[in-house]
């Protein structure tokens, strides 16, 4: 297979397929905490996205150049990750609030929360555990991201219905997500089976 | 004596850390599709937040305010790591299935916001209290999911079949679906008990 249908091939298995959020359940925090509000929602996706990217990039070159030929991976993997994800999370927003107060305003109040994400997390390790290439990387990463925006607008949708609708008590809130999220990860299942 | 078994309380249920608070949902929901791999998950946690919780709250006095996130990260990584290596030499089957989970538990939030809210701010003896009610707090709710799961989905519990062999299993039940369908049902029963309970008195 050509090397350009195998990133398509990546791109649709990470964002459809295996959607990070509802059928790898990588960053419910946030898809639970935040989808309340369709505007929050949104900032987060954005802000997600362009970490997400940005981190897998700089993650890959760390594993590759210096954690894997001076054999450190398995001790120092999670500690390294974790701290330049950190960083550069605090230096984007330094950044962005410097050069681009409109930026800052859509999107900057989120980038603290997702210093801690897993999402980004896991799509660092996901991508060092299929040992993915610089640009495999970059499209995984993309991919993610994107499953977490259609995700999240998905579900804020449909909560904002849910408002207005006759629930039992004890079922609002929190509860009802759950249900409603399974039901849509059961709708994503029908994607497997879509590329071979 | 009355103090700590408080503490101990207040982790399985009034804040628990799953039910209630509702967060470090990732592993909860992943994880629960057996039984031995719930146990493993429960394992690593109490693992590092235990142990985590000790070295902040021995740490406490030195560590400025300012950076205290970073350390708190550095030291949570630290046991995830040890756990990790740990769990790879003697768990190796399990670990293998569930092992992008066992690396995310340094994200998890729940071990952050204990050692943040209780641990900087509290003695030793206390902390490792409230460790180890968090740990089962967290553990009883996994663990009641995956037997849920489990049951339905494969016929067993920890491997060992507790239905007949003709069951034909409903194989939604250990696919990622069931996982937060269970958990909104345990949610909206555990807010239908409370409720009870508050109107009785």
């Amino acid at each position: 297979m050509s090397y350009l249908a195998n990133l398509g091939k990546i791109f649709v298995a990470s964002a459809f397929i295996n959607n990070i959020v509802l059928l790898q359940f990588l960053g419910l925090c946030s898809y639970i905490g935040l989808t309340d509000n369709m505007h929050a929602s949104i900032g987060m996706g954005y802000a997600v996205t362009f970490v997400t990217v940005l981190a897998a990039a700089v993650t890959w070159i760390i594993d590759r150049w210096i954690l894997i030929p001076f054999h450190l991976q398995p001790f120092l993997q999670i500690v390294s990750f974790i701290l330049v994800i950190g960083s550069l999370v605090g230096l984007v927003e330094i950044y962005i609030r410097k050069m681009s107060p409109h930026l800052y305003k859509a999107m900057g109040i989120y980038l603290p929360l997702i210093a801690t994400n897993c999402l980004i997390l896991g799509v660092t390790f996901i991508n060092s555990l299929q040992g993915f290439d610089f640009v495999e990387s970059i499209v995984e990463a993309v991919g993610a991201a994107i499953g977490y925006f259609i995700a999240m607008l998905i579900l804020a949708g449909i909560r904002e219905r849910l408002r207005n609708s006759e629930l039992p008590d004890f079922f609002k809130g929190k509860a009802i997500a759950y249900m409603v999220s399974g039901i849509v990860a059961l709708a994503f299942m029908g994607f497997q089976g879509m590329i071979k | 004596m009355k103090k700590y078994w408080k503490i101990v309380w207040n982790g399985i249920t009034p804040a628990n850390p799953i039910l209630i608070l509702a967060i470090g949902l990732c592993s909860v929901v992943a994880v629960t599709n057996s039984v031995q791999n719930a146990l493993l998950m429960t394992f690593v946690f109490s693992f590092v937040l235990i142990f985590s919780e000790i070295i902040i709250s021995l740490l406490r006095k030195v560590i400025p305010g300012d950076i205290r996130v970073p350390i708190f990260v550095v030291v949570i990584a630290t046991f995830t790591t040890i756990a990790t290596l740990l769990s790879r030499a003697y768990f190796n089957s399990i670990y293998e299935a569930i092992k992008l989970y066992i690396f995310l538990v340094v994200v998890n939030c729940i071990i952050i916001g204990r050692a943040e809210a209780f641990s900087y701010q509290n003695s030793i003896v206390d902390s490792i209290f409230d460790g180890i009610g968090m740990s089962i707090g967290y553990g009883w709710v996994i663990i009641a999911v995956a037997a849920v799961r489990e049951v339905f989905g494969n016929g067993t519990i920890a491997g060992f079949r507790v239905f007949p062999a003709s069951y034909s299993p409903a194989l939604v039940m250990i696919l990622p679906p069931a996982g937060f369908l269970i958990l909104g049902v345990l949610v909206g029963w555990l807010e239908f008990t409370l409720r009870k309970r508050k109107v009785k008195k």
